[in-house]
């Protein structure tokens, strides 16, 4: 095993880079970031537009919200893969693809964590942030959303968990991400599968364990100190 | 000031408010009292529009309230409103909490406006608290806090619900105190209220409230020493035999 890792380590953690594109592990979480972070403000205006009061910005959203939370991941790949550039014209790398839909998933996964965490605050600090003569804009960026990130903070951590480990299924478009690679390097010596896909098994884990430890000391924190204790 | 005529409100079917006609005057101190499920509440939320009405009209100042296209975020900036559960911003230090809407609403600068929420929670008694985050306080200085909270935009009017029903019995007294002081500085209060002793001491006039409707107004002396209608006299016998 350390004579596979030995020989392809580098290859594992970057692909073919820099001779090809870049691949690998690093791929692998170069788009989890990117699709977390990219998703960010538009799984924020998502979730504030699904609790609007306004039932023309409320309904569409929730229709959106809930049809992209009952498709599977993998079908909106191939959708995006296959009938994208057939509209467009324009030819999407698997990269793009894989980045496009993670960002699509990932803004209504926050949406929703975003959009319970606005119902979830007491009716009263809304209330009172209008009292003061607060606009409803003023009151959601002062009062309202620095309380909800900060209680959904595990549960954006954990959705770049499912983030990391919804990339392995740009292997089905070919996109040279961890796993595809893995499938490349069990290709090449062949005889050695469990050790391959063992390598893999443990990458994914330590990553995502370690994240899910992370969102976990977060919540304790935020629970021992409730919000706004530095 | 505030002219209510013949305001009503319905929940569904359930008539919350019925035909209410009264008026709070300038520098007056009012104390709303009566059941619960008497429409207090719903009364006193109505004044800076926490609660639309379906008929009649409220003005304040001689402007029509629940008029359309009225500017709401103007009228609340004028009205301080104290909540029953304080309410005060969690992620915010008690300073930080008096701070915040003079500053985003640009009443004063960042400085001006600490300057400001310093004296205010040196006037509440609460100066040494300043950095303290909400949590780390009691329900009492929570709620002076919240006190000094809307008096920061400088209201002409301030308004309480039930400020102290949330309250141990040891912390009612500081929160009245702060209040008893506003009074004495003029300020025009509306106060739903069960401390009957502050009622008799501080207010200029009692409503009584029963079934959505003012049944009874009066001076406290008046009040409590010879109630009129039978609500009433039922309500304060209950009290007294507390």
């Amino acid at each position: 095993m350390l004579e596979l890792i030995d020989t392809y380590w580098l290859y594992f953690l970057v692909g073919q880079y820099p001779d090809g594109p870049l691949g690998g592990l690093v791929l692998t979480i170069l788009l989890s970031g990117a699709a977390l972070v990219l998703a960010m403000p538009l799984g924020l205006l998502l979730g504030i537009a699904r609790v609007s009061h306004r039932r023309a910005i409320s309904l569409p959203v929730g229709a959106f919200v809930q049809l992209v939370r009952a498709v599977p991941l993998l079908l909106v790949l191939f959708w995006v893969y296959f009938f994208l550039p057939a509209v467009t014209g324009v030819k999407t790398s698997q990269a793009a693809t894989m980045l496009i839909v993670l960002v699509v998933f990932d803004s209504v996964y926050l949406a929703e964590i975003v959009a319970a965490g606005i119902r979830a605050l007491p009716k009263g600090q809304l209330e009172s942030a209008r009292s003061l003569g607060l606009g409803y804009g003023q009151s959601l960026c002062h009062v309202v959303l620095p309380q909800t990130l900060r209680h959904g903070l595990p549960s954006i951590v954990n959705q770049l968990v499912s983030t990391i480990k919804a990339t392995s299924l740009g292997y089905i478009i070919g996109l040279s991400e961890v796993s595809f690679i893995a499938t490349q390097i069990n290709t090449l010596v062949f005889t050695r599968s469990v050790e391959v896909y063992l390598i893999l098994a443990l990458t994914y884990f330590l990553l995502c364990f370690g994240l899910s430890r992370l969102a976990f000391l977060l919540e304790r924190r935020l629970q021992r100190r409730p919000v706004g204790a530095h | 000031m505030i002219v209510l005529d013949n305001v009503n409100k319905y929940y569904g079917d359930y008539h919350a408010l019925v035909g209410i006609t009264e008026r709070v005057e300038k520098n007056e101190v009012l104390v709303v009292c009566g059941p619960s499920g008497s429409g207090k509440s719903t009364l006193i939320r109505t004044l800076n529009r926490l609660e639309d009405i379906d008929g009649g009209r409220i003005a304040i100042d001689g402007r029509d309230i629940h008029a359309k296209g009225f500017d709401v975020n103007a009228l609340r900036a004028g009205i301080g409103f104290v909540f029953q559960q304080f309410n005060l911003f969690p992620h915010l230090t008690a300073l930080e909490n008096c701070m915040l809407a003079p500053v985003q609403l640009g009443r004063a600068s960042k400085a001006e406006a600490r300057e400001q929420a310093m004296a205010l929670l040196d006037q509440v008694g609460l100066a040494h608290k300043a950095d303290a985050y909400p949590d780390a306080l009691s329900g009492g200085q929570q709620q002076r806090v919240a006190i000094a909270r809307a008096l920061a935009m400088r209201p002409s009017i301030m308004l309480f619900d039930e400020p102290t029903s949330a309250l141990d019995p040891e912390m009612v007294g500081e929160v009245l105190q702060v209040m008893r002081t506003l009074a004495k500085q003029g300020m025009t209060m509306v106060c739903v209220t069960h401390e009957m002793g502050f009622a008799r001491d501080v207010a200029d006039r009692i409503w009584f409230m029963a079934e959505g409707k003012i049944l009874e107004t009066g001076a406290p002396g008046d009040f409590f020493a010879n109630p009129q209608h039978p609500r009433a006299i039922q309500f304060l016998a209950d009290r007294n035999r507390n």
